[in-house]
């Protein structure tokens, strides 16, 4: 009797309506009535709202033309950006040294590529080169005059290499610096302490677009008239001076959820401030910060935009200068549409990889 | 009782506990004594947690601190490795006066190993790497002996299997035997521990009892806060009972329960040992 009361009771599949297609329509979709009234709502849109749109978007298209004239009005006119497209990924760069663009691309997509495949070896000098050397050897590579590359100067650079070099110095700079300016303002120093609260606060408080200004109008005005200073160099150290203090509270997010005890730990262990940081603390903050960090990086990739209003022509900038041209009259649409869609591109693109890289790290804790 | 008497009683009791054997020992033997407090005192804004504690700690010796919650007995073991500062009176461990200098802090926390109530592990780092961190960047050894000796030491505390594992695919008492173990891989002169098994499971409590009572038996100089009345009396050389920020009490194991000298204490021992 008492044996029988003990017997264990085995596991038993779950109810036929608890799981499968039906359940999951049931579950998500048709939910009742107003569940369903809604779902067929949604679905009616669809249908009405789609095939004109992929019928303007490709079908009735003109894909290749000289101007204009060429499109057929029914379509999307991607002529205008298969004409110039040239323009929007170079700029103004010379027609015969693309070759050190197209390098920098390439160089790019494989480091993204090796640091964003799992199995690849050797990923801490990877991430150091891309961290360190790469910003610089990129440098050389595009502006030359040295090692017999001809000088390309920084006003004839564009489109989405400068996009991609603005926002790609931004990030690199901004997170050491951010990561910096969070230590610092949790620091138990009250004179580094409020430097850097103050430094935050004041770049945190101005707008971008006021910063780009001031470093392309007002910083010469401070500067002897023989320091001539590269006006797209004083954008972007602006950039990174404005992306700092945002990151430096992305990261300060991060330093505030480690545990008292891992402080406790690491000092109670003999490591010192820096040691413990470094290898303890960051490594732990860091992993919590990544959505913060990816959205902050994000905002910074659509800001790089602003440098139009000095005068410098990123991808946006571009696109728009071309939609004046006379022979290219009337294609706005497809213009916005194009600069939306490659930057819709990288951020997303961008926001995948922080999710992987949330996965990779995730050590059950 | 009024504070006046309290602190006589606690001074009749100090005296009381401390055999003479141990005086002649502290008059020959004044070089023996690895840690040494005296009138050390210290304030939380206006609260004033410890209250002139005295103490003194030969090398090997075993000390179990025990009291109500909120008596001082962890900031007491706390400001010995400097995680809390005190404001007055002195604290020598190994020959080295604890200063706010920062050399110094590290100096003594170097040889003052520290096991916490939440096992502090570091999440991000394997077993291993938990253990051999601190010899390799603050004992400078090469990152094979650093492997070397934390294996050793984690056969001892018994888990050399899941060395390669993470801090959170372990249970709480093997956490807390990593604890154990990565404090031991700095070859510390003293071991603190604070209320190291109050976050366990009944299962495992026994676990990292084992392990400390074992070491115990190696010889190692610890201070235990802790309320594993069984420990104490298994492994205590000295029983120090605090309340209210003063050491109330001290006397070897069976003297001490046995034989309260203070009203406090018989209370407080009413309440552990009889349920």
């Amino acid at each position: 009797m008492i044996e029988q009361e003990l017997k264990m009771i085995p596991a038993r599949e779950p109810p036929k309506m608890a799981v499968g297609t039906i359940a999951w329509l049931r579950g998500n979709l048709f939910t009742g009535p107003l569940g369903t009234a809604a779902i067929l709502l949604i679905i009616y849109g669809l249908i009405l709202t789609v095939p004109p749109l992929v019928q303007w978007l490709f079908l009735d298209a003109t894909w290749f033309g000289a101007s204009s004239e060429a499109c057929d009005r029914e379509g999307a006119c991607w002529a205008f950006i298969t004409a110039r497209l040239d323009q929007f990924i170079y700029g103004f760069y010379p027609s015969e040294e693309y070759w050190r663009p197209n390098l920098f691309f390439a160089q790019l997509a494989v480091l993204v590529g090796w640091l964003s495949i799992k199995s690849t070896p050797w990923k801490k000098w990877v991430l150091g080169y891309s961290l360190v050397i790469m910003p610089v050897v990129s440098w050389f590579l595009l502006y030359g005059d040295i090692f017999g590359l001809a000088k390309v100067d920084t006003h004839q650079w564009g489109g989405l290499m400068l996009t991609l070099l603005l926002a790609l110095c931004g990030m690199i700079a901004s997170l050491p610096f951010g990561v910096l300016l969070a230590l610092g303002r949790r620091s138990d120093m009250p004179v580094i302490r409020s430097l850097c609260t103050a430094y935050i606060e004041l770049w945190r408080g101005v707008p971008l677009i006021t910063v780009l200004f001031m470093a392309s109008v007002m910083l010469p005005l401070f500067m002897p008239v023989e320091v001539s200073f590269d006006k797209l160099l004083r954008a972007m150290i602006g950039i990174i001076m404005f992306q700092s203090a945002y990151m430096a509270e992305v990261v300060r997010g991060g330093l505030q959820a480690i545990p008292k005890g891992q402080f406790e730990a690491f000092d109670s262990l003999g490591l010192s401030y820096w040691q413990g940081m470094i290898m303890i603390v960051l490594p732990q903050a860091m992993r919590l910060v990544i959505p913060g960090v990816v959205n902050t990086f994000i905002a910074l990739f659509k800001d790089t935009s602003l440098v139009l209003v000095i005068g410098l022509f990123d991808l946006l900038a571009i696109i728009q200068a071309g939609l004046n041209d006379p022979k290219w009259l009337g294609n706005s649409i497809e213009g916005y549409l194009f600069a939306g869609f490659v930057f819709w591109i990288f951020c997303f693109g961008m926001s995948k990889y922080s999710q992987r890289l949330e996965q990779q790290l995730h050590q059950g804790h | 009782m009024s504070e006046a008497e309290l602190q006589q009683k606690a001074t009749t009791a100090d005296s009381a506990a401390k055999p003479t054997v141990s005086i002649e020992r502290e008059l020959t033997q004044a070089q023996a004594n690895l840690i040494e407090i005296n009138g050390l005192n210290k304030w939380y804004g206006q609260f004033h947690v410890l209250r002139d504690i005295d103490l003194n700690v030969r090398k090997g010796e075993k000390i179990v601190i025990c009291g109500p919650s909120g008596s001082g007995k962890s900031t007491l073991i706390r400001c010995i490795n400097c995680l809390e500062e005190h404001q007055q009176g002195s604290i020598v461990v190994d020959g080295t006066r604890l200063t706010n200098d920062l050399k110094n802090i590290e100096t003594i926390r170097r040889e003052v190993g520290m096991v916490f109530q939440q096992f502090n592990l570091f999440p991000h780092l394997t077993i291993l790497e938990n253990c051999t961190l601190a010899p390799i960047w603050v004992r400078k050894q090469s990152r094979k002996d650093a492997e070397k000796l934390a294996m050793e030491y984690l056969e001892r505390v018994r888990i050399p299997d899941q060395a390669l594992k993470y801090p959170g695919q372990l249970s709480g008492g093997q956490q807390q035997r990593v604890a154990i173990a990565r404090s031991l891989c700095m070859n510390p002169e003293v071991m603190l521990f604070d209320e190291p098994t109050s976050a366990l499971d009944p299962e495992m409590i026994k676990e990292v009892l084992d392990v400390m009572i074992e070491l115990a038996q190696e010889g190692m100089t610890m201070i235990c806060v802790t309320h594993e009345m069984g420990f104490a009396r298994t492994v205590a050389d000295r029983v120090i009972f605090m309340d209210e920020g003063q050491i109330i009490e001290q006397a070897p194991p069976e003297e001490f329960f046995n034989n309260p000298r203070s009203e406090r204490t018989q209370k407080f021992l009413g309440q552990v040992l009889n349920h």
